[in-house]
């Protein structure tokens, strides 16, 4: 999973290592995920992992569209949504005819239904790709949230459609009540579909969409036509995010209109740019992340989705590449040794930054207790703020203007000692 | 129906009005920076606000100045210090910002002044009925903001025809790079664009908030829409966005005002079968299907014509 999608296989005499390494991290990723709810047993945590698990995988579909064809969706909870809905329907349709379709295959219907769409409207939409693109996601996306509301036989209008997962044939003895047997199943189908969507960049499809993404009109010059190849992405995409869809509805036994909505695409979007486009394993590291924060900023702040955007921002602001970005941009130092020389200046650098977001969180909370009219004391890293005091304003004026200020020269600093090492690094050749 | 007619005709008009104030702004923009800027509806949001809370400390009418102009400065910072930044990364990476950005202030706001409506209310001046239809009262104040809307029209209308500025923006809206190599600032012309747009869109907040209703989810329930009128009309096309504003506008009103539906025309469905997709779209009323008419225009416009109404580019 570390290999970048981009990167072109090693040296031969290298191979053998490679792929010891490479079915290493995947084995490794499946143990992880065979043994973590026997060390979190609590319901909560298997509630989490199952959400997380969803996440991944709706991440990861997120990420044929924008990481490897380079198409910007602002809809693609159109076909989670869908999926979700297709599986629900499913489901009571099992059950009221008697098929005998285990609760294992329904994520497979749900895909079905994420493709019919992306079948049905992905030919318009793929007709050109980046902003008018994003734009008419946008529009698709809101036609079909707006209609989902309208056509209350199928949706179920605002309280969508329930479904018991339970009644559904048995397989294997297991009745998938338990919350423990439904993160088994998640987890299985997280697996397939990570190597099923890790395999199809590795496809010339794959190869193609990286090719359409970076430069169409080269592509169009030897033969293939880029829009049948956004087609193609879109389609797959749109099938593992009908997967995902499907999986939330067992989760949840519930399938509603907020799945399809601005929101939820919003988020994925989030958590897959958060998490790094360029790389495979991004969107998982963005998924885990923003359902963790998600789930964790809900009980601590009330006003955790501003968090959410200003993570966003910086993040596009100052690390395009996401976290999987920062992370592998020191590979190249680390295999030259040169990584060292930069972390004196990176501890220095990461003090006034965090003074910096203290400061902006204690502004935050005390103008979201001012304006909601709430007394409590805030609570940052377990010491207490008095929101009413001036000498909490102060302490936070003092924060974010020092920190900025202060920050702002040290990265500075960073930046030079990168340079450096990125030059020795680069004599020793580990640097293209 | 004559009555429905004039008054969704002078409603339509109005919002369509409102709609070219925002969306020329979104549509030069556009044209010169290549940025689609989703935080506009959100400067337009912000204006309302800024009016609101500028209304409650010094008044109506010096808020209607000010918030703006708060608002277009608040535009310039957005362009100096984000977009600028960002530019390096490229047009996702800026798209991807404003996004961003919609997100923050949305959720800025609501934690300010909370997610329900404001109190935001029409001036005591303008607080009467400017002429009576057909036993229907017509508020001065909904004139008052069809004045401003086309005043701001008309005056945008000689500031790009007429003048220096305006000569330079419109030839950056067909050759930006062109006008980059004539010597132009293109960095300070570009701030000073995004400006007046976001100032545009404040005003257009300010004197809309006390008509329709001021919240914290009004620049999300009307982006979309936005995106939908500078598609339609054709993207970087003024004259396509203000065709566009218009014809969104009175669709959206005219279908609001309508209460019929397939069932009334043709009759009723034999429902033998129960509810179904098909009773559903049978029985659906032509108000409730409103909200989702803008966007089968733009999906019927992107298959009959891509470029959109008056576009001449592709993309």
């Amino acid at each position: 999973m570390t290999t970048a999608t981009t990167s072109v296989s090693g040296p031969a005499a290298n191979a053998a290592g490679e792929n010891l390494r490479f079915y290493g991290v995947w084995l490794a990723g499946m143990v992880v995920l065979i043994v973590l709810p026997l060390v979190f047993s609590s319901g909560g945590s298997l509630t989490s992992f199952s959400l997380i698990g969803i996440a991944i995988v709706f991440a990861l579909s997120y990420n044929i569209l924008l990481g490897q064809t380079g198409l910007l969706s602002f809809g693609h909870a159109v076909h989670y949504g869908l999926g979700g809905f297709t599986a629900c329907h499913v489901m009571n349709a099992i059950v009221s005819h008697g098929w005998p379709i285990p609760l294992p295959f329904i994520p497979l219907f749900g895909g079905l239904g994420g493709l019919g769409f992306a079948i049905l409207v992905g030919w318009l939409m793929t007709k050109r790709a980046g902003t008018v693109f994003a734009m008419i996601s946008l529009g698709i996306g809101e036609l079909v949230a707006s209609s989902s509301l309208i056509l209350r036989s199928v949706f179920g209008g605002e309280a969508g459609i329930t479904t018991d997962r339970t009644a559904l044939p048995r397989m294997f003895g297991w009745t998938f009540g338990p919350q423990i047997q439904v993160y088994y199943l998640i987890a299985f189908w997280l697996v397939v579909s990570a190597i099923a969507m890790y395999a199809l960049t590795r496809t010339p499809l794959g190869r193609i969409s990286n090719a359409v993404r970076d430069n169409p009109e080269r592509v169009q010059f030897i033969g293939y036509d880029p829009h049948v190849v956004r087609y193609l992405a879109y389609c797959f995409a749109g099938f593992f995010a009908g997967i995902a869809g499907g999986l939330a509805a067992i989760s949840f036994e519930i399938a509603n209109s907020a799945y399809l909505g601005a929101i939820q695409s919003g988020l994925v979007l989030f958590a897959t740019f958060i998490g790094g486009t360029a790389y495979f394993f991004g969107p998982i590291l963005g998924a885990i992340l923003v359902t963790y924060l998600q789930l964790g900023l809900t009980s601590v702040t009330s006003v955790w989705q501003l968090y959410f955007g200003i993570i966003f921002i910086g993040i596009v602001m100052f690390s395009p590449g996401g976290i999987a970005g920062l992370v592998m941009m020191h590979r190249p130092l680390l295999r030259a040794g040169t990584l060292w020389t930069v972390i004196p200046s990176y501890l220095v650098a990461i003090v006034p930054t965090v003074a910096l977001g203290c400061g902006v969180i204690l502004v935050i909370e005390t103008i979201a207790r001012h304006s909601g009219g709430e007394a409590n004391a805030i609570n940052l890293f377990g010491i207490a703020f008095n929101p009413k005091s001036p000498a909490t304003w102060i302490a936070a004026a003092v924060l974010v203007a020092g920190g900025s200020v202060i920050a702002r020269l040290t990265w500075r600093r960073v930046g030079e000692a990168w340079d450096r090492a990125a030059t020795v690094a680069r004599d020793r050749g580990y640097l293209a | 129906m004559l009555e429905l007619i004039v008054i969704s005709t002078l409603n339509g008009v109005l919002f369509g009005m409102l709609l070219f104030l925002l969306s020329s702004g979104l549509t030069v923009i556009f044209s010169m920076m290549g940025v689609l800027n989703f935080a506009h509806a959100s400067f337009y949001m912000l204006g309302a606000f800024f009016g609101f809370q500028l209304t409650k400390w010094i008044g109506f009418w010096p808020a209607f100045v000010l918030a703006p102009l708060l608002v277009g400065a608040i535009g310039m910072a957005v362009e100096r210090y984000g977009l600028r930044n960002t530019h390096k990364h490229g047009h996702v990476a800026e798209l991807l910002l404003t996004f961003g950005l919609a997100f923050a202030i949305e959720e800025i706001v609501a934690m300010i002044w909370g997610r329900s409506p404001v109190d935001y209310r029409v001036p005591a001046l303008l607080d009467f009925p400017a002429f009576t239809i057909f036993s229907t009262n017509y508020p001065a104040y909904k004139i008052f903001m069809l004045a401003v809307s086309v005043v701001i029209f008309v005056a945008l209308l000689l500031v790009l025809r007429r003048t220096r500025v305006g000569l330079i923006v419109q030839a950056a809206l067909t050759h930006p790079h062109m006008v980059g190599h004539l010597g132009h600032n293109v960095g300070r012309v570009f701030m000073v664009v995004f400006g007046v747009g976001s100032a545009l869109a404040g005003l257009a907040g300010v004197i809309a908030g006390p008509a329709l209703v001021t919240q914290s989810d009004m620049a999300a329930a009307l982006g979309p829409i936005l995106f939908v009128v500078i598609v339609f009309g054709g993207l970087g096309s003024l004259p396509g966005a203000f065709v566009a504003s218009l014809v969104i506008g009175l669709v959206q009103t005219f279908a609001v005002a309508l209460n019929g539906s397939l069932a009334s025309v043709f009759g009723p469905l034999d429902s033998a079968g129960g509810p179904s997709a098909l009773s559903d779209i049978w029985n659906v009323t032509i108000a409730q299907v409103a909200p989702i008419i803008p966007y089968l225009l733009l999906v019927i416009i992107l298959i009959v014509r891509p470029m959109g109404l008056m576009g001449t580019r592709e993309s």
